[in-house]
């Protein structure tokens, strides 16, 4: 082999070990699992054994209420949870964008429940929302109030403000380094121009935030498809389907029901569903990329 | 337009004070500069006017009211910054009516006002586009074209052509004297660039580590130089600066030095004789030397030619006299060759002369 010929070798040599797992461990099962979803499938079976039923698996789902409620329950989870998230990541980033004395600190504090592990998340949450010995029930009873009943009536909400309180975090992270990134000028710039704090939040720093909020709402879109262990924790998707959502009833469905097919069929829903999410968070960059490509040609052209 | 006042003005960032009790009026309708090497407080100056840079002690006026505590909006002042600083999501409509919109203006005035300014500043075609599809010199111009349409009374000016190339810079210079003789308006300006300073003022003040070293018309300055520092800094070439002994001989001042022994003019004889001082730092312009073989000697020194520099219709020689460097401005024609050994006459009532430790002018 001559010089030429390795130096343009290089760069997938050393992609390769990355390019092999990949496909190992991605790849191939994701292959076996639509492969699976076109069979009626016993986990007593091996593959092979298993009847081919075509589409049947994914037109019983479709008509499916169980599987409509879980989808449904997702959705909803998803909207309240990334909503609110932002509305408080940000408007803490906000808040938080200054130099007060311990402010470093109180940064990391913000932070800390990012870094604790899902399912001790929903062992705690599920202990605090405990109908007698919980730390709510206790505190509201403890002035005169009756308790709530959690992670009964309102569980969906209950697990809603379980993830809120751990992936807030997230946002208010990567808003405040948007906002660390903003030119400082253009703000002074606003304040001689005379817009009050809301204002210069309102017309200058959320609209130069904005792409990294855009991305950011994508990626926890995506994140909270795919929750899992805290909910199944806290309620193990009940009362009844309340708080069931997509990734617990695929698990359920392939070990509860023991109907493989019909679980990779969800599976493979899902991820239609997230493939959906991140093509248009690819178009996004995709676009703002050749919109600033775009400028800068025109740019160039001036003088 | 108001009048604006410095009083005891002091700024330290944790106990390292920056700037020392500035005291300064900047008058109706005058363009002041203030200019200064990097780090003189210059900018901090404007950055405290204008309301962005909290004051540490003193007070600032306008029209006798003073504004210590109030927020930059309500202080009145358009400012343009070194980097535009224009909001990169609004194009340039937008960016130039936006203290308008906050004013809550009807649109029709905010039109007719964004399209007068961008008559003035020439950006009439360019309307809708965003800063980032516009070259540095239009940015330029919308950041200015932005505290036009603002309609205060009070410009502030920072740095504000120092992002452009040499040639663009020039330009707008030129538009921006321009401009200054229509708005009347009260502007300040802060440079380090003493070419700006001397074309643009009616008024310079020179800053040096946080003290105002002095202040005055351009001629002024350049003529009587308070100090060796103010000497030093405008002008270009920059003035030559030789170390000198005063002694009188015959009835006349001699200033000795390595190399050289000139006979000073009455006048400045005079004012050297009452201040009384024997060391001193002679100051010489590059352009107050004249090429002339036939010079007396003690109105004279004879340069030993080092380095020349061609830059057109001029040449710098760079010439040596006893060891001190002495820079000279010449026409290119000028026959001459590296290493001869020149004579140039000196206008004697052309000199200047500093105080060797305190670096005041005599």
């Amino acid at each position: 082999m001559n010089s030429i010929n390795v130096n343009r070798m290089t760069p997938y040599m050393f992609m390769a070990p990355a390019a092999i797992i990949l496909a190992i461990a991605l790849l191939y099962p994701l292959g076996y699992m639509v492969f699976g979803s076109f069979r009626e499938w016993d986990p007593s079976q091996s593959i092979g054994e298993a009847e081919f039923v075509g589409l049947k698996n994914y037109i019983t789902l479709f008509y499916d209420p169980a599987f409509r409620e879980s989808t449904w329950v997702t959705l909803r989870f998803a909207f309240w949870v990334v909503t609110i998230e932002m509305l408080i990541g940000v408007g803490l980033a906000l808040f938080l964008d200054r130099n007060i004395r311990g402010m470093s600190f109180l940064r990391t504090m913000f932070i800390l429940p990012m870094m604790i592990a899902p399912v001790v998340v929903g062992l705690m949450w599920r202990y605090m929302y405990h109908p007698t010995v919980g730390t709510f029930n206790r505190f509201i009873k403890s002035m005169g109030f009756e308790g709530v009943d959690w992670l009964g009536q309102h569980a969906l909400s209950s697990v809603i403000i379980a993830d809120i309180w751990q992936w807030t975090p997230f946002i208010f992270i990567l808003s405040l380094a948007a906002l660390q990134s903003l030119p400082k000028s253009a703000l002074e710039a606003a304040r001689i121009d005379g817009a009050t704090p809301w204002q210069q939040v309102r017309y200058i720093k959320l609209p130069l935030m904005a792409p990294v909020l855009i991305v950011t709402a994508l990626l926890r879109l995506i994140d909270a498809f795919k929750v899992l262990e805290v909910i199944l924790v806290m309620t193990e998707g009940g009362p009844g389907l309340s708080t069931e959502i997509l990734a617990l009833r695929i698990s359920r469905t392939a070990t509860e029901f023991r109907e493989l097919g019909v679980a990779a069929a969800l599976s493979t829903y899902l991820l239609l569903i997230l493939l959906a999410l991140t093509l248009a968070m690819f178009a996004y960059t995709k676009i703002s990329e050749l919109r600033a490509q775009r400028i800068q040609a025109a740019a160039e052209e001036g003088y | 337009m108001p009048e604006i006042r410095l009083e005891n003005l002091v700024k330290s960032y944790g106990r390292v004070e920056v700037l020392h009790n500035i005291n300064l009026t900047m008058n109706p309708d005058e363009f002041t500069v203030l200019v200064g090497p990097s780090g003189c407080g210059k900018s901090t100056t404007l950055r405290m006017i204008a309301g962005l840079e909290t004051i540490s002690g003193g007070e600032i006026y306008i029209d006798d009211t003073p504004i210590k505590n109030l927020e930059p909006k309500d202080r009145n002042l358009a400012m343009v910054f070194q980097d535009y600083a224009l909001y990169p999501h609004m194009n340039v409509a937008e960016n130039m009516s936006f203290a308008l919109k906050l004013q809550k203006r009807p649109q029709s005035e905010i039109n007719k006002k964004v399209i007068e300014v961008a008559n003035i500043v020439g950006l009439a075609d360019f309307l809708t586009r965003k800063p980032g599809e516009l070259s540095g010199g239009q940015r330029q111009r919308v950041a200015m074209g932005r505290a036009l349409a603002k309609d205060s009374s009070i410009f502030l000016f920072d740095e504000p052509l120092s992002n452009l190339d040499a040639k663009l810079r020039g330009q707008m210079r030129a538009e921006l004297a321009l401009m200054s003789q229509r708005v009347q308006k009260n502007i300040i300006y802060v440079t380090h660039d003493q070419i700006e300073a001397m074309t643009l003022a009616d008024r310079i003040v020179v800053m040096h580590d946080g003290y105002i070293q002095q202040e005055g018309t351009p001629i002024e300055l350049f003529q009587r130089p308070a100090n060796k520092f103010v000497a030093g800094f405008l002008g270009m070439p920059p003035m030559n600066f030789l170390n000198a002994e005063l002694i009188e001989q015959d009835g006349k001042l001699h200033a000795f030095g390595d190399g050289f022994n000139l006979v000073l003019g009455s006048e400045l004889a005079q004012r050297a004789k009452a201040a009384q001082c024997k060391d001193v730092i002679l100051g010489i312009r590059p352009s107050d030397l004249d090429f002339n073989a036939n010079a007396k000697q003690n109105q004279s020194l004879e340069l030993n030619v080092i380095i020349s520099e061609y830059i057109g219709a001029q040449s710098a020689l760079i010439c040596d006299i006893g060891g001190q460097k002495v820079t000279v401005e010449l026409k290119s024609e000028t026959p001459i060759a590296l290493g001869e050994k020149l004579k140039f006459a000196i206008n004697s009532e052309k000199i200047h002369i500093f105080n060797r430790t305190t670096e005041i002018a005599i």
